[in-house]
């Protein structure tokens, strides 16, 4: 698969000269401090590396197999090939990146073939990979991933679909005509992430005021906060102390 | 003199007379004026979200045609207090203490589903007598948020009794919670690794005295409700929701248990060891609030017995996990005032290793780094299917955690429990819903 994301200039902390690559200066991941310890110049593998894009190849292993057969059975190799575009199994979970083209023709035959039965969507949550290192490295940086977990009370498996778009073209089918229970997961991604849902009934805000601007969880929303000053010294706020990383 | 009467008015005729002209006004037109041309008496009620029958700060857009609901909406956020993000600017263990605040009847749910989260992604598990005093204060947690549960359906039905005996006997369980982890809610015990501390001197004689006494609380509250008409008129198909409409709107928990189908995390995918407990999921057929409220009740007996086996299966042994890289000091000792630090340990650290105290402060300061991945994990809390969906990126700190709250998901429910029926039936499908407000807009 490709290799490391290349981060220099995405993240102002880590500065010019650091190396790129997945890597990273330093001991302790602080930045913006002078360095006294004299570790600042260990260079180690950045810790999201590890999430870089790689997936698993077949035999997946347990039912995983028999569910991807199935659903390749159901929506035929061609439209499986053109939809899933990679299989990760993880911690004994499986999960399937997809392509949005063809989530909804996905999660029709999850839930109606009799061999997948996924009747119930647990949860729909929106994940923001900016600058993490992890799996939005791909050329346009479809930072933005829309995670699905769908579980069968049938069979009692549960498995997890990803579908991944750029902050700039952020739509992604609504599947609240397959799983109503989306409905207000959808509109949560929505508004916390900014992620669009063509088709859904009423996307609008439902955590935050109607008025609001911006989407607070995407990873370039501060957390906010005001600094606390405590037996004379200033504690700034949480997202703008040091940190290690 | 005539009167003559104006074409378009003839409710506010006028005539001349020598003083000028004269108005004669009748009134009497609001049929004409406010004529119902489609047959509607369409009313809009705002409910909330400050209103004792909306279970916290929910706010309820009804449509009324007479007492008839058309249309219900619910409208959330007012409890928003941005906890998922927060978690991502803290160490893995502070997370802890950010998750318990969410569901506030069910803190050690949260926690334990926290829990049990980063545990996979680091791929550690907790000692055995860590997760059976897990198992034990979750139980007495689910006895508690139902009591509440039952308690504010007796409020907002208008059986007032139901709710102080409710909260009475609620008292119970948080002072024993309070015993053990010190504090009564948001208790952050449950703690990546294990436990912050282990079960103090007493607890378990406290607990076996509650074991003893409760039983018969429990057949208070069947007495005091059960068999009421009143009680059983309020509930009984008020609310109603199938398995078909469970399933499509992502229901679970006692309102999926009450259609029939006996769908429970800790019999369908076991953790902390339920597969080796004796208990047993009770189920309704009848689909409607009162069948909700037979499960809660069924389902503290049946919590009861849970809290008795682990009891009885206490062995001694350490309560958190054995690598000094994730534990934090477990030792911790309960002083007078609430918890304390553990003197030996701080003995340790402060007198006799300076690579213990270095290592304490990079612990603690620093934090533990979790393996890059993500997982999804689900437990079953008082209200129904908890899924914790946590990612990480290799540092410090979660990349993201995300909360299926069960309140959130059920809360949907509401449009397809009460339209059509009567409006005192909104209350009675709401409360049977129970949902808390807080992990609904975490």
């Amino acid at each position: 698969m490709s290799g490391p994301v290349d981060r220099s200039g995405q993240d102002p902390a880590i500065g010019a000269d650091a190396p790129s690559g997945g890597f990273r200066k330093g001991a302790f991941g602080v930045t913006g401090s002078g360095d006294t310890s004299g570790f600042g110049g260990l260079v180690r593998v950045e810790p999201g590396g590890a999430v870089a894009l790689h997936s698993t190849d077949r035999p997946y292993g347990g039912w995983f197999d028999e569910v991807t057969d199935a659903l390749i059975e159901a929506v035929g190799e061609a439209t499986y090939a053109a939809a899933v575009q990679r299989v990760l199994v993880d911690r004994g979970e499986i999960t399937y990146f997809v392509a949005r083209e063809h989530l909804l023709t996905l999660v029709q035959a999850l839930r109606d073939d009799e061999a997948l039965r996924f009747e119930l969507c647990s949860s729909v949550s929106g994940v923001d990979y900016l600058d993490s290192g992890g799996p939005a490295v791909d050329p346009g940086r479809p930072r933005l991933h829309v995670v699905y977990h769908l579980t069968s009370m049938t069979y009692r498996r549960r498995i997890r679909l990803e579908v991944a778009v750029t902050a700039e073209d952020a739509h992604v089918p609504s599947v609240t005509g397959v799983y109503p229970t989306a409905d207000w997961h959808e509109r949560e991604a929505w508004d916390m992430f900014g992620i669009v849902f063509d088709g859904h009934p009423a996307l609008t805000r439902i955590l935050m005021p109607d008025d609001w601007d911006g989407h607070p969880q995407r990873k370039d929303y501060p957390l906010g906060g005001i600094p606390v000053e405590y037996h004379d010294a200033t504690i700034p706020p949480p997202d703008t102390r040091r940190a290690y990383r | 003199m005539s009167t003559t009467y104006n074409e378009a008015d003839p409710y506010a005729g006028s005539r001349e007379t020598t003083e000028g002209r004269v108005y004669t006004v009748t009134g009497g037109d609001w049929d004409l004026t406010f004529a119902d041309p489609h047959g509607e008496e369409r009313l809009v009620v705002n409910m909330g979200p400050q209103h004792p029958s909306t279970h916290g700060v929910l706010r309820l857009v009804l449509d009324l045609e007479g007492e008839t609901v058309t249309k219900a909406r619910v409208v959330i956020g007012y409890l928003h207090t941005g906890i998922e993000k927060n978690t991502e600017y803290r160490t893995w263990t502070q997370g802890t203490t950010f998750v318990t605040r969410m569901d506030y009847l069910s803190p050690l749910f949260n926690e334990a589903g926290y829990c049990l989260a980063v545990e996979k992604l680091l791929g550690v598990e907790a000692p055995p007598r860590a997760q059976t005093i897990r198992v034990l204060v979750m139980e007495l947690n689910r006895i508690a948020s139902h009591l509440v549960a039952l308690a504010t359906f007796g409020m907002e039905m208008g059986a007032l009794t139901g709710m102080t005996n409710g909260f009475r006997e609620r008292e119970m369980v948080l002072d024993l919670l309070e015993e053990i982890t010190g504090l009564r809610m948001n208790h952050a015990y449950i703690r990546p690794g294990g436990l912050a501390q282990d079960l103090p001197e007493g607890a378990v004689e406290s607990i076996r005295e509650f074991l003893k006494v409760f039983p018969a609380r429990v057949a208070d509250f069947h007495r005091l409700l059960t068999g009421q008409p009143i009680w059983q008129n309020r509930l009984k198909d008020a609310g109603y929701l199938d398995l078909t409409g469970c399933v499509a709107l992502g229901v679970t928990g006692p309102v999926l248990r009450a259609t029939g189908l006996a769908w429970d995390a800790r019999k369908i995918e076991p953790y902390l060891g339920y597969e080796t407990y004796d208990f047993e999921v009770p189920t309704a057929d009848t689909c409607d609030a009162w069948g909700r409220y037979l499960v809660r009740m069924a389902e503290v007996n049946e919590s009861l017995r849970l809290v008795a086996q682990a009891l009885d299966r206490l062995e001694p042994g350490p309560v958190m996990v054995e690598d000094k890289k994730i534990a934090w000091p477990a030792q911790l000792s309960l002083g007078a005032d609430g918890m304390g630090n553990s003197l030996d340990h701080v003995r340790h650290i402060m007198g006799q290793s300076m690579e213990a105290l270095i290592h304490h402060f990079k612990l603690v300061t620093e934090g533990f780094r979790v393996p890059a991945g993500q997982v999804y994990v689900p437990i079953e809390s008082p209200r129904g299917e908890l899924g914790y969906h946590v990612v990480s990126d290799g540092s410090t700190r979660p990349w993201r955690v995300h909360v299926r709250d069960p309140s959130f998901v059920n809360l949907q429910a509401t449009a397809a429990m009460s339209e059509g029926g009567m409006i005192a039936d909104v209350i009675a499908a709401i409360a049977s819903i129970d949902p808390v407000m807080g992990g609904v807009d975490r």
